[in-house]
């Protein structure tokens, strides 16, 4: 990146600012429909924090695959499930929140002191910047070859487990035993399967 | 920032020199910050994981956890291996299983629906002793 330090650090805080609100907002909003939206938020400003970090490719690779794909999905799973409830009251609700928040505090604080008196050897070569989409091509298919196949090999996995999981249940007629309109899907939710069986 | 160079040149003031060493020190991004970012990050996330109610909004807490994690990764890649890149090759990596992880995810969350009607983790106590 060709900018100059002041555009950076500008460009950095307000990216941290909106992602910093876009994570509270995902975590604390009641409505979990804005909670999505905003979960696009806080990826759209991570890509550009990479930009700023000099991985143009990983920036588009987040983009294409986490608001494009990650988000669509998330929307799809709230939109199925899309029973409007209020869920039941559980006592002491507010311990667990409370011991939940001192924890966390105090993770980041431990985090964060280990992040500023630790010596970083930061390296003094200036970054490739555009020629890192080359590099990582090199990497995915030399030492890297393996963890790239097996990432494929699980991407399959993942795929035909999400489809059986998530698949309704397939009943023939005789064993459904009513009479099937025209038009509808061999298939019919696991409702009416047990509702007709009994 | 060339101008605050040009001036410091022209500079003999000992205190005034020092204070825009200081300031251009400053202004440039550092790993630490990418750092202290990512460890707020995953504490709002491990925050979300622990207190959600919503079955759904435990796995968007979860890809606010790896989010974080990638941020750490590719900060490391920028300031300590600039040529090499390996973090954001495991970047890489890490948004792909985290991809497969919400497909898998969000299966499992809409079988649960079917079979118990509710998204609430309160409810979902089928393994409780």
């Amino acid at each position: 990146m060709n900018l100059a330090d002041g555009v950076q650090l500008v460009s950095f805080i307000v990216l941290s600012a909106m992602m910093l609100g876009g994570a509270l907002g995902v975590v604390l909003l009641s409505n979990i429909v804005y909670s999505a939206f905003l979960l696009a938020l806080v990826f759209i400003s991570m890509a550009g924090l990479y930009i700023l970090l000099n991985a143009a490719f990983v920036a588009a690779a987040q983009i294409l695959v986490y608001v494009g794909a990650v988000n669509v999905l998330i929307l799809f799973g709230i939109m199925l499930v899309n029973k409007r409830q209020d869920f039941s009251k559980v006592s002491k609700a507010w311990i667990s929140q409370a011991s939940t928040a001192a924890v966390c505090l105090g993770l980041f604080a431990l985090l964060s002191t280990m992040v500023i008196t630790t010596p970083w050897a930061i390296s003094a070569i200036a970054p490739i910047g555009d020629g890192a989409i080359v590099a990582i091509g090199k990497h995915f298919f030399t030492d890297f070859l393996l963890p790239f196949e097996l990432v494929s090999v699980l991407l399959l996995m993942a795929m035909v487990g999400a489809i059986i999981i998530a698949r309704r249940d397939l009943l023939p007629n005789e064993i459904a035993g009513n009479e099937q309109p025209a038009l509808t899907l061999p298939e019919r939710p696991r409702e009416l399967v047990s509702g007709g069986q009994k | 920032m060339n101008w605050f160079r040009v001036v410091k040149s022209n500079l003999s003031n000992e205190y005034l020199e020092q204070y825009l060493e200081q300031y251009l020190e400053h202004t440039m991004l550092q790993l630490q910050y990418f750092l202290i970012l990512a460890a707020a990050l995953f504490c709002i996330g491990i925050y979300g994981l622990v207190t959600s109610r919503n079955a759904i909004r435990v796995l968007m807490s979860i890809e606010l956890l790896l989010n974080s994690v990638n941020l750490n990764l590719m900060a490391f890649s920028n300031f300590l291996d600039p040529e090499g890149i390996r973090g954001q090759v495991f970047a890489v990596f890490v948004i792909t299983i985290a991809a497969a992880e919400a497909a898998v995810g969000l299966a499992i969350v809409l079988s649960i629906y079917r079979n118990r009607g509710t998204v609430d983790m309160e409810q979902f106590n089928l393994l409780k002793w």
